[in-house]
Formats: C-alpha cells, sequence, structure tokens
C-alpha cells in the first residue's frame, strides 16, 4: 500500500490539505435481518444498531454502520473477529438472520484534513457539508466510478471502505484530488 | 442529474446512486402456470408508457439497495413523489398532474 | 508609450510597468500584465485578426467579451498544448504567448481561399441542401460522396486540431450550495452579498479574469460616493470574508441543467506563462444549488449594413471596455454610429483621451437625453436621423458611406466619412440564455424589443441587465433583489437591505434598445448578420422568400446562429430581419432554443480524471502479481484483469496456450478464477428462494453438495450459470459468471425485496471476500491432498460437486470438488488476503507435478472441448435451456420457478429451434470465425435465411484439430451431416458433431 503511505499535504499551500492513509485491519460482517435479530445483535455486540437511516453506532471499538433498513456493516478490531463471529452466532442461534464474514471483502481509507470537503468532493457527488452530512452519518455512495461506503468520523475525518479490487482505483483518484485540493 | 427522494434513506439522493428499473405495480401472478400465453405475454411485454404521469421502479443502488417506486411527469421529467415497494400509487393533487 | 501605439497615457486596469512579448502569426509584439490577446493586438493597432468560416473576408475583433464572433485564434504551448478556437477577447497575455490565425492560407494578409468571397453567387442559403442533391441520373449520393465531401473536408473546420494527445491534467468537483450566482458584474456581486449577509452558502462564478463586469470599465460614476471599479474590488473583498462564499474567477457557467444542477467549468492555468506542470489545466464543476441567480448581462448587437464586417469596425461597448479597462484605443480617427445612448458615453470617452471623434451618428430622428446633451456640449459632431449605408477598405476600415432614412423607407445619400475605425451599437441583447436552458419561458417586451425571462421552470432569478433592468441603478437594486429572495428561497432570513445610491453614469440609459433593420440598397456587398457563419441579410431574406417561417427552420436553412458562438451577436438581428421580410412581428418568428453549452467547453473538462490508468477501475485479483511475475499476459473481462495466457521462452500465444491444454489433460494446471461472482445466500428459506430463482431443485440437496444452476429471464431465456453449494440447511454459496455478478445480485433482490418479501433469506456478495484458486487434471488430488488439513479428499468422501471446509496450506478454506474442464478438479476458496500465499503454495506443488498455471484462454479450449457453454458466447439472450442440451436440469417437479413459464409457450416447444451443436471441418483443418454463418448450401442466394453461427472456435492441440460449437437450427437432428459456413476466402464445409468433443462418457472427471 505504498501510494497511501506515500500520500502528501494537498494543494501546494493552496488548501491546508488532505491526508489520505490505510485503516488499521479490520474483521467485518454483513449483518442482515429483522427485528428480533437487529435487538440480539446489538446486545450481544455490545453497540446499538442505527434504525436510524445512514447513522453509524459505535461503542467499544465495535462499529455497526447503518447500509439499508435490514443491512448493516459490522466492524471490529481484526484481532476480535473470530470473537464476534462466535458470539454473535451463539446469541443469534435460531432467530433467521444472516451474518456473513467479509473482512477481506473491503479495504478501508481514513481520508483527514481542512480540505476532506473538497478532496471527497472531487469524486462523491453528495453534499458533505456537516449541515447535511453531519459526523456520524455513513452511506454507500459513489466516488468516481467506483461504489463506497462513506462515514463521517470526525468534522475533518472520513472512512472510505471500498471493494478490495477498487482500493488501486479509489486510491488514484484521491491522491489526484490531495494533489489538486479537490 | 436529477436528485430523487429515496423513501427508505428519508433524502434527496443524485440520480447515479441509482438505478431505474421499469414500470411498477406489474405483479408477477403467483402461479404463471395459471396464466393464457396471452396474459402471460401481457406481462413480460407489454407496458403503459403514458404521456404524463408514470408509475415506476427505481433502486437506490449504491445507496441502501432498495426497490421503491416512483410517479415521475414524462412531460417534464420531474419526479412527483416516491413510495416505498408495496405502498399503494399515492394520489397526486391536481396540480401536479399539470405541471 | 508603452507595449503598443495605440496604449493610453494612463488609465485602465493594466500594468504598463510589467511588459509581456507575445507572437501573433510570428511577428513579436509586446502587451501589458492584465492585457488580453485582443487588447494586446488593438494596442498595438492589429484590428485583422482572422479570416471568416465560408468567405475568407478579412475580419476584426468586434467585441470585448465572450460572445466575440470573429476573433477565434490558436494559441500554441507546445504540440499537445496547441489549443485552436480561442476568442482573443478571453485570452490572457502572458509573457512568451503564441497565437496564430485562423482559416487563411498561405496567410492572414494574401488569403487564397478569399475566392470564394467573390464566387459567393455560388453559395447562397441552403447551398449545401440544393447542391448536394446530384443529378438524378447518378446513383444516390454520388455528388456527395465523390465530389463534394473530399472537397469540404478539405477546407471545412475552424482552426486545426492538436494531433498529439493532450498532455494536460484535468480536474472535477462536486459542489453544492444554496445560492449560486452566474455573473460577477453589478448585479452579480450585489445579489451575492446580499445572500450572503442573509448566511447563505454562495458560490459565485464569472468567466472573466477579474470580477465586476461592466464595473471595471465605466470611466465615470460612482456607488455611493466610490468609483465604479473601487466598488466592485470592495464587493469582492467582503465576499472574500465570509466563509461560506467561494469565488470563482475564469469559470464559466456553461450549463443549466434540471433541478438546479449547473455545469461549471474553471480555467485554470491557461492565463500562466508556465503553469504548474502536475495541476490541472481546467476543472469541472457540478454544481447543485438551492437557488440560481442568473446575472448574466445583455450584449450588444452590431448594425447590419453593407461590409459591416470589415476590420476596425467594432461595438461601441466594447471600444468602451478596450478604452477604459485596458488603455487602448480602437484608432485615430472614429465614427460612432447607433440607435442607443451608448455611443455617446463612447464619443465622450475617446474624445477625453484624444481620438478625433469624426462624427457620432444616432439613427434616431430626435434622440432626447443627458447623454446627447454632455456629448453636444463638449462639442462632439452628432448628425441625427442618420444611418451607415456602407464601408470601403483593404484589409481595415477607411471610410463609411452614410445615408438618410426617408419616409418612404428609402434611404437618400448623405456623404461619406474617413475614418479608421467604425463603434456601432445595435442596442442591447439580455443574456437570457442560462434561463433558456433552465427550461424557463421566455417572454417578449414589445416596448424595449428584447426577449427577456417569463415564466421560471426552477428555482431562479435572473438579475441586471439579462432580467430587463436599465441603467446602473436598477441593475444594482434587481442584484440586491434577487440575492435576498434566493437567499429568503433557502430558508434564511430577509436581513437589513443595502442602500446603493448611483450617481454620474452617463451609458446606457436603455439597457436594451429595438433592433435596426434597415432596408439595405440592393447591390452585390455583403451586409454580415452572423459573422462566425457568415450569414448575410440576403440570406436571411431568400429563405424567407423560398417559404421558410419558423426561425428553427431558417436557422438550419441558413446556417444563422449555428457556429460556435451560437449567434449571441446576431440572433436579434436576424429575427429583426426576417420578421421585417415577412412582414410580421419577432414573436411570430419565434426564438431558437439555447443549448448548453454557453461558451464551447473542452473535452477535457468535460472527461476530468477519467483517462488512462483512471478511465475506469482497472480490477486485479489477488493472485494477479504472481500471474505478472510470471509474464503472463493479461485480457479485460469487464473491469477485471485476467490472466490470459502464460507464455514461456518462445512462445506465441498458440503454443502456450496449446502447451497449457495439454499439460492439464496430461496432469494437472491451476488456474486463478477468483474473479467468479459470489453470493452468500442465507436465511431459513434459502433453499426455498434458490429454487424460485434457478431453474434446479435445491431443497433437496444436502448440505455440502452442489449444483449447476441455470438462471432465466421471466422470458425463460438463459441469462447466467454458475455452481451453487449447500454449506448448511440455511447457507448457500452461489457463484455467478463473471461478469454477472452485480446483475445476478441486483436480480435477486428485485424478487426477494418487491415479489416475495415474506421469504426470510438475505443476500450478501462475496465476490471479493473470496480467492479461488481452480485446481484440475488427473494429478490435482494429488497436488492439493498434502496441503489440505482438516478433510477428506478422497473420491468417496468428496465426490464431484461436493463442498467441504477445511484448511489448505494452513488457512481456513471452502474447498469444492468442481470441474469447468471435464477433469477431476477442486477449487479452493480461501480468504483474499490469503489468496497469494495459498496459490503460491498450491503452485509449487503443481509445478513439481508436471503441471502449469494456466489462464482463461486455456480454459475456454478446455470447456470446448466438453461442450460446457459460457453464458454470453452460446447464449445470446433468446436461448432457452433446451436449446443448450442442459434441459436435464430442470427440476420437474418444480410448480414454479422464474421463466418456467415461458418455457411452455408455443415458439419454446417447437422442435425447429436453435440447438447447439458440434462442428469439425471436413478436409482442411479450418479454424471457424466466431459468429459465422452456418448454412445449408456452399453458396446461399441473397436473402436465404442462415441456419444458425458458430458460438466458440478453437483450435484443440488436445485432439489435434480445430473444434466449433454452433447453433444450428433442429441442430441435434442434423447429427453427421455436412453444412457449410460461409467465411470471407469463401465457404467451408463442416459436419454436424456432438458438441462434447473430449471425454464423452465423462470418464475424466473421476482423475
Ligand atoms: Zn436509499
Amino acid at each position: 500500500m505504498a501510494s497511501v503511505d506515500a500520500a502528501v499535504s494537498a494543494g501546494g499551500g493552496r488548501d491546508a490539505g488532505a491526508l489520505v492513509r490505510a485503516a488499521a485491519p479490520a474483521a467485518r460482517f454483513v449483518f442482515r435481518g429483522r427485528d428480533a435479530a437487529v435487538a440480539t445483535v446489538a446486545s450481544a455486540l455490545g453497540t446499538p444498531l442505527s434504525l436510524e437511516p445512514c447513522r453509524a453506532s459505535q461503542s467499544v471499538g465495535r462499529i455497526a454502520l447503518w447500509l439499508g433498513p435490514d443491512e448493516w456493516l459490522l466492524i471490529a478490531p481484526r484481532s476480535e473477529g473470530g470473537l464476534v463471529a462466535s458470539v454473535l452466532a451463539k446469541a443469534l442461534g435460531g432467530v433467521p438472520h444472516a451474518l456473513v464474514d467479509v473482512s477481506d471483502r473491503n479495504s478501508a481509507l481514513i481520508v483527514s484534513g481542512p480540505a476532506v470537503e473538497d478532496v471527497l468532493s472531487a469524486g462523491c457527488p453528495l453534499d458533505l457539508d456537516q449541515a447535511a452530512f453531519p459526523v456520524g452519518m455513513c452511506t454507500r455512495t459513489l466516488f468516481a466510478k467506483a461504489e463506497i461506503v462513506l462515514w463521517r468520523t470526525a468534522p475533518a475525518e472520513f472512512r472510505v471502505e471500498v471493494a478490495r479490487s477498487f482500493l488501486p482505483y479509489v486510491e488514484g483518484v484521491l491522491a489526484v484530488a490531495v494533489r489538486d485540493g479537490g | 442529474m436529477l436528485l430523487i427522494h429515496c423513501p427508505y434513506c428519508a433524502m434527496e439522493r443524485p440520480e447515479i446512486e441509482f438505478r431505474h428499473a421499469g414500470e411498477a405495480h406489474v405483479a408477477r401472478a403467483p402461479d404463471p402456470s395459471q396464466l393464457d400465453d396471452e396474459t402471460w405475454a401481457e406481462f413480460l411485454y407489454f407496458r403503459s408508457n403514458p404521456k404524463g404521469v408514470h408509475a415506476e421502479r427505481w433502486r437506490h443502488v449504491h445507496g441502501c439497495g432498495r426497490f421503491f417506486n416512483a410517479l415521475r411527469d414524462t412531460v417534464s421529467d420531474r419526479l412527483l413523489v416516491t413510495y416505498k415497494a408495496g405502498e399503494v400509487r399515492p394520489e397526486l393533487p391536481p396540480q401536479e398532474h399539470s405541471r | 508609450m508603452s507595449a503598443g501605439a495605440f496604449r493610453t497615457a494612463t488609465g485602465g486596469r493594466i500594468d504598463r510597468t510589467h511588459t509581456l512579448r507575445f507572437t501573433f502569426d510570428g511577428r513579436p509584439l509586446q502587451g501589458c500584465a492584465g492585457d488580453t490577446l485582443a487588447s494586446a493586438l488593438l494596442a498595438n493597432g492589429r484590428h485583422l485578426v482572422g479570416r471568416s468560416f465560408k468567405y475568407h473576408r478579412p475580419r476584426g475583433i468586434v467585441t470585448s467579451g465572450s460572445e466575440e464572433p470573429n476573433a477565434l485564434v490558436t494559441v500554441v504551448r507546445d504540440g499537445g498544448r496547441t489549443t485552436p478556437n480561442l476568442r482573443a477577447t478571453q485570452v490572457e497575455l502572458y509573457d512568451g504567448l503564441t497565437a496564430i490565425s485562423q482559416n487563411r492560407w498561405p496567410s492572414l494578409t494574401r488569403d487564397l481561399g478569399a475566392i470564394n468571397d467573390k464566387l459567393s453567387l455560388m453559395f447562397p442559403a441552403g447551398f449545401y441542401y440544393k447542391t448536394f442533391m446530384g443529378p438524378r441520373f447518378l446513383p444516390e449520393n454520388w455528388a456527395w460522396t465523390k465530389v463534394f465531401e473530399p472537397a469540404i473536408r478539405r477546407a471545412a473546420g475552424l482552426g486545426r486540431a492538436p494531433t498529439s494527445a493532450d498532455p494536460d491534467r484535468y480536474a472535477s468537483r462536486y459542489a453544492h450550495c444554496d445560492v449560486l450566482v452566474a455573473g460577477a458584474g453589478p448585479a452579480g456581486l450585489a445579489a451575492a452579498l446580499a445572500a450572503a449577509e442573509a448566511g447563505a452558502r454562495v458560490i459565485v462564478a464569472d468567466e472573466q479574469s477579474e470580477m465586476g463586469g461592466s464595473l471595471l470599465s465605466a470611466s465615470r460614476g460612482a456607488i455611493n460616493g466610490v468609483p465604479t471599479a473601487q466598488c466592485a474590488a470592495d464587493a469582492l473583498a467582503q465576499l472574500a470574508g465570509h466563509a461560506r462564499v467561494r469565488l470563482l474567477p475564469r469559470t464559466t457557467v456553461f450549463g443549466y441543467f434540471a433541478q438546479n444542477m449547473a455545469g461549471l467549468a474553471e480555467r485554470i492555468s491557461d492565463h500562466d506563462p508556465s503553469p504548474d506542470p502536475e495541476g490541472p489545466r481546467e476543472r469541472l464543476w457540478q454544481v447543485r444549488a438551492r437557488h440560481v441567480v442568473i446575472a448574466t448581462g445583455a450584449i450588444e448587437r452590431p448594425l447590419v449594413f453593407s461590409n459591416n464586417d470589415r476590420p476596425g469596425i467594432m461595438l461601441a461597448g466594447a471600444a468602451l471596455t478596450y478604452l477604459n479597462r485596458y488603455g487602448v484605443t480602437p484608432g485615430q480617427r472614429a465614427v460612432i454610429a447607433g440607435s442607443h445612448d451608448g455611443i455617446y458615453a463612447a464619443a465622450l470617452d475617446l474624445a477625453g483621451v484624444g481620438v478625433e471623434v469624426a462624427a457620432v451618428l444616432d439613427t434616431r430622428a430626435d434622440p432626447q437625453s443627458a447623454a446627447m446633451a454632455a456629448a453636444l456640449d463638449a462639442g462632439l459632431p452628432i448628425r441625427t436621423g442618420t444611418c451607415i449605408v456602407g464601408s470601403r477598405g483593404h484589409l481595415r476600415v477607411s471610410e463609411i458611406m452614410i445615408g438618410a432614412p426617408m419616409a418612404d423607407g428609402s434611404i437618400r445619400d448623405a456623404g461619406r466619412i474617413p475614418c479608421d475605425c467604425l463603434l456601432m451599437s445595435g442596442g442591447w441583447t439580455p443574456s437570457v440564455h442560462l434561463f433558456s436552458q433552465s427550461r424557463g419561458k421566455l417572454r417578449f417586451d414589445a416596448a424595449a424589443g428584447v426577449f427577456l425571462p417569463g415564466v421560471s421552470a426552477q428555482s431562479e432569478t435572473s438579475a441586471g441587465a439579462c432580467g430587463g433592468a436599465s441603467g446602473l441603478a436598477a441593475v444594482i437594486e434587481s442584484g440586491a433583489a434577487a440575492g435576498r429572495t434566493a437567499a429568503q428561497a433557502c430558508g434564511f432570513g430577509l436581513g437589513r437591505a443595502r442602500a446603493y445610491r448611483v450617481e454620474g453614469i452617463l451609458e446606457a440609459t436603455e439597457a436594451t434598445g429595438h433592433v435596426n433593420a434597415p432596408r439595405l440598397p440592393q447591390g452585390m456587398a455583403k451586409a454580415f448578420v452572423d459573422f462566425q457563419n457568415d450569414v448575410t441579410s440576403r440570406d436571411l431574406e431568400l429563405a424567407a422568400r423560398e417559404g421558410f417561417r419558423s426561425i428553427e427552420h431558417i436557422k438550419r436553412y441558413t446556417t444563422t446562429g449555428m457556429a460556435t458562438d451560437q449567434g449571441k451577436t446576431s440572433n436579434m438581428n436576424a429575427l429583426a430581419l426576417v420578421s421585417g421580410t415577412l412582414n410580421t412581428t419577432v414573436p411570430d418568428v419565434g426564438l431558437t432554443t439555447f443549448r448548453q453549452p454557453y461558451t464551447p467547453v473542452t473535452f477535457g473538462t468535460l472527461a476530468g480524471m477519467a483517462r488512462g490508468d483512471l478511465f475506469d477501475p482497472i480490477r486485479r485479483t489477488s493472485i494477479d502479481g504472481w500471474a505478472q511475475g510470471k509474464g503472463a499476459a493479461f485480457e479485460d473481462v469487464g473491469t477485471w484483469k485476467r490472466a490470459w495466457y502464460f507464455p514461456r521462452a518462445k512462445e506465441d500465444m498458440h503454443a502456450a496456450v496449446a502447451r497449457e491444454c495439454r499439460t492439464v489433460r496430461a496432469a494437472v494446471g491451476v488456474f486463478d478464477a477468483s474473479t467468479l461472482g459470489k453470493i452468500e445466500v442465507v436465511g431459513p428459506d434459502a433453499a426455498e428462494f434458490l429454487e424460485r430463482m434457478y431453474v434446479n431443485a435445491f431443497k433437496a440437496l444436502k448440505p455440502g453438495r452442489c449444483r449447476y444452476g441455470i438462471l432465466l429471464n421471466e422470458a425463460g431465456f438463459v441469462i447466467d450459470d454458475g455452481v451453487i453449494a449447500r454449506l448448511a440447511q440455511d447457507r448457500f454459496h452461489v457463484t455467478t459468471t463473471t461478469g454477472g455478478a452485480a446483475s445476478v445480485l441486483n436480480m435477486m433482490e428485485d424478487y426477494l425485496q418487491t415479489e416475495w418479501p415474506d421469504l426470510q433469506v438475505w443476500l450478501t456478495s462475496t465476490t471479493e471476500q473470496w480467492a479461488v484458486i481452480a485446481v484440475q487434471g488427473p494429478r490435482a488430488r494429488d497436488v492439493i491432498a498434502p496441503l489440505v488439513d482438516g478433510a477428506d479428499v478422497g473420491g468417496e468422501a468428496l465426490p464431484h460437486m461436493s463442498v467441504c471446509e477445511a484448511k489448505v496450506a494452513g488457512v481456513p478454506a471452502r474447498l469444492f470438488r468442481v470441474s469447468f474442464t471435464g477433469e477431476l478438479g477442486f477449487e479452493i476458496n480461501v480468504p483474499v488476503g490469503a489468496g497469494r500465499s495459498v496459490w503460491e503454495a498450491v503452485a509449487a506443488r503443481v509445478e513439481d507435478a508436471g503441471g502449469c498455471a494456466y489462464g482463461t484462454e486455456a480454459m475456454h479450449v478446455l470447456r470446448a472441448e466438453k461442450g460446457y457453454i459460457i453464458v454470453g458466447q452460446e447464449t445470446d439472450g433468446t436461448v432457452i435451456p433446451e436449446d443448450l442440451g442442459l434441459g436435464w436440469a430442470i427440476g420437474k417437479s418444480k410448480a414454479d420457478f422464474v421463466g418456467r413459464r415461458s418455457l411452455v409457450r408455443p415458439d419454446m416447444i417447437r422442435t425447429d429451434r436453435k440447438q447447439l451443436v458440434g462442428l469439425l471441418t471436413r478436409g482442411r483443418d479450418v479454424l471457424l470465425d466466431d459468429g459465422a454463418q452456418v448454412t445449408s448450401v456452399a453458396a446461399p442466394a441473397k436473402g436465404t435465411a442462415a441456419l444458425g453461427h458458430v458460438t466458440s472456435s478453437y483450435h484443440s492441440s488436445v485432439l489435434g484439430k480445430s473444434i466449433a460449437l454452433a447453433l444450428v437450427r433442429g441442430g441435434r437432428g442434423l447429427m453427421g451431416q455436412r453444412l457449410h459456413v460461409p467465411m470471407p476466402k469463401g465457404a467451408v464445409e463442416v459436419e454436424v458433431v456432438s458438441p462434447v468433443f473430449y471425454d464423452p462418457k465423462g470418464e475424466k472427471l473421476n482423475g
């Protein structure tokens, strides 16, 4: 992931810039199910699952991103993957649901810095102003020609989840956007 | 690029996140084998294509992933209202028709 | 005198201490920082800058802005950075700029193409339509293809496109705002300030390098006691202080689209003498605004008279801008003419800097205005009730002929006036382009004689001159009001309104003014309406005489308004002429539609980052690096790069593929199948759901077993296939074709969400979770067995079409016993992160076993030898399972599945449907063309329907001959018969055989 490590702040002094780096390795699960299963997962995971559209929730490093009305992306530290899987499987026994390990399916980037909205707006069609996309909002969307999951983790920081084979493309577009100041 | 209100995300999102999915309220028969050829052909191939308000399906494919329905005026290309799959087609206030 | 003989000593917004060198047609010239190419050329006394498109007439600079029809130049930085058709009025001068004129050969002053002008009787309106029909005795289109097209292709076009690739980069950005202000003149700045002060998020875009618009070219007058140019600077400083305001100079709002989406083109580096080589040249902005304020001003109209296109003839407002903004005079002896008060302001300002004003001609019989009074006070020679009837001069105007309109409509000769420049004003046309693009309805204001915004289609406001405001005070007032309205429309409070007190402005008490449509004296001379497309008043009259009535038809017949400037300066004059000829009104003739883009946009800007490596995502598997290291050739499969074949020393593709195929059949091969689509189908109703989706029966499938699934659409046609494994009672691992991964998931979600929402089953894409390593060949088991931990890979424990979970090379895996080659085969699915390491472990053992890696080409050959289909190759959307010999896969006892009802339609049960067969060539071995037709005779009569077509064709090294699969009408009944395949070098005789060429009994599947 050399291109990520080599990311530099943007804009030749035009902007205060943005930084792109790889997120820490993560365990990931797609959880899908109905109300009973949702409540079960929340209590087993120790993190409430947002029922409000496009909102993330997290606690003790375990993250649940609302992706659809019956779909959440669960993220945990890589080392906890096995534990989370077994805890959830045990809690959900007998409750109809789908839990699928997608740890290796996605890669994640952290994009941060004062120019982060402009940089992501080089490819993302959503309004990233904090009034429209506040901290804690998450959604599947597009970044140029790649589908991503975008989550605002702080006023000037986003997490970008992307299917593994699209990572070089997303990194490439981000590198250009960082260089151009968006 | 249109803005489309996704009834599941409960917000307007850009058209490129969506995919059109044909006419709405064309239900598949519970047991197609009971249909004669003509009725089945009607289901397969015949669509209304109106000038004016058209009920059509969209999917928020690069968003929440849900299929939903929309009423769109094919003359103005305005999306008049969107509603969840399974909901009945809403009545429009009269002025919406004429726009 | 600084940088040009026609430069004033003081004044303007240029920096006389900063001289810039540039060349025009190779001649070295000098200008000042702040010049445009046009102002710098004029400062050097250069009016002649180009030749016209059709008649090659000498042309000069007419305007000072983006509406310029004549002064199109090519700016050259280097080979790839050569931009034709730039308006000199918009090209910012930089040190070292190289510009060349266009449409001339061998030179601008001596142009051979000008013969067209003398032959112009040959080029009337509709010339192309009339001429290219060709004589009737010749074949259709003969004249066009043999005579005209070659000649026109040689002569056609504006400028020359560069021949090398564009080396520049182009950026793009989505942006969102409450209020987008298009145009930063007095109205736009007032609107932006009002909206910003109300709290709105504002984007202000202006096509010029410096914002301020007409405030920058007024010589007198003040707002609240502050000179106008200073007012612009103050307003910009205030706007820059607002955190939620973005100012975009050099940015053209070129398109207004649905739901207040605007396209903006920002020119970033073209003005820079040494642009950052890493930086972008231009940027596309796609702006979504809640409200748009259109403040695009108005465009001055030329006068229509004979030879009104000579260099030295320009618009009065442009001359005023050149004088007051750039410190440039248009000549030494000026005539100023028009029907509008703007001529007096221009005359006074020119006289003020020592230009001799030979005459001020007002076509109005009795104009009364402060501007005229001031001109009279200054002693300027004013003649009212006087019009221009013609001009003389070689490459530059030297004399104008004037006349007096009489009561009967005729014009009496009123003499000649020598001059070296003529400044004209036919009134002003509001720039309603963006409003029109927004689909708003225009209305004709008969009093002012102009089209103005009428009924809005979107949330926008036209402010200032483009909205019909007249005079600076009204323009600013309407801008401020529009800004407040816009903010209010976005939910902000109204706030305090600023007061603007405008004093001392002379120019343009009426911002619009009636179109002059003089009755022209008869004669040979041309009076141009559309300068860029060389359309004359006579062309328009001819069109009207020939029966054209709608301006949309006249436009296409005469090409008026169809040039790159979209008739910005000509539309209203054309309408006036046509309506006058037809004795009707302007609105009766109609107005042509304004389309995006407002001014031309480079392809680079529209393409943005999507070129080269970023044109599309390039997707590579986790094993790709290994294949690259082995020197594999790759092929594109959708957006994936797949290893195509692995050539060894001196091997060509044919040799490599032949070796890979033989190795798999004789020993073992390893293949990267990671791109296969994968969907995890989970839930208590998973089997029920798959049973409804696929033709096959799944409820009876035991966990640990696989089934070859065929997916139809409702019309009964095969659209995808793949192996489906039942991992547990409620969990299936579904594979799809590489290309079908997304569409199959979409289709499954569709049925699940909208037809069967009661089913408790959920879908997750796992395509990118798993790396898939296929090991195929008689030694496949030997190769993998030592690597597998926790499972028995023996034939009894893991029979063909089964699956188990195990560790492979230490990595948890889903181990499939499947075959797409007809050999004993396994597919090892491991998490992608471990894909490379497991592959390397497997590949090493494969090589030790005398095997090799094989690519997609060998995979295709191997499956074709077995008659295994590939969806999209053997199928084309009209093929049902029975056609492919796959009727056995259909769950016969199932009541329903997607497409089932269609399979019993009369057309589907015909026995003469096209069926999959094998073809072998007879006699000489020939590789048939993919897609070639199959016929019953070698040379069928014209119009004979083919029996079918070749779907796949390969050379089989294992069989030692070429093989082909084909869909042939009633093919299964034609076994052993001879058919023909017409090919470019003659028909090839073929024999119809079984599509299974290799191991027809399937014994090899078990090694
Ligand atoms: Zn949605």
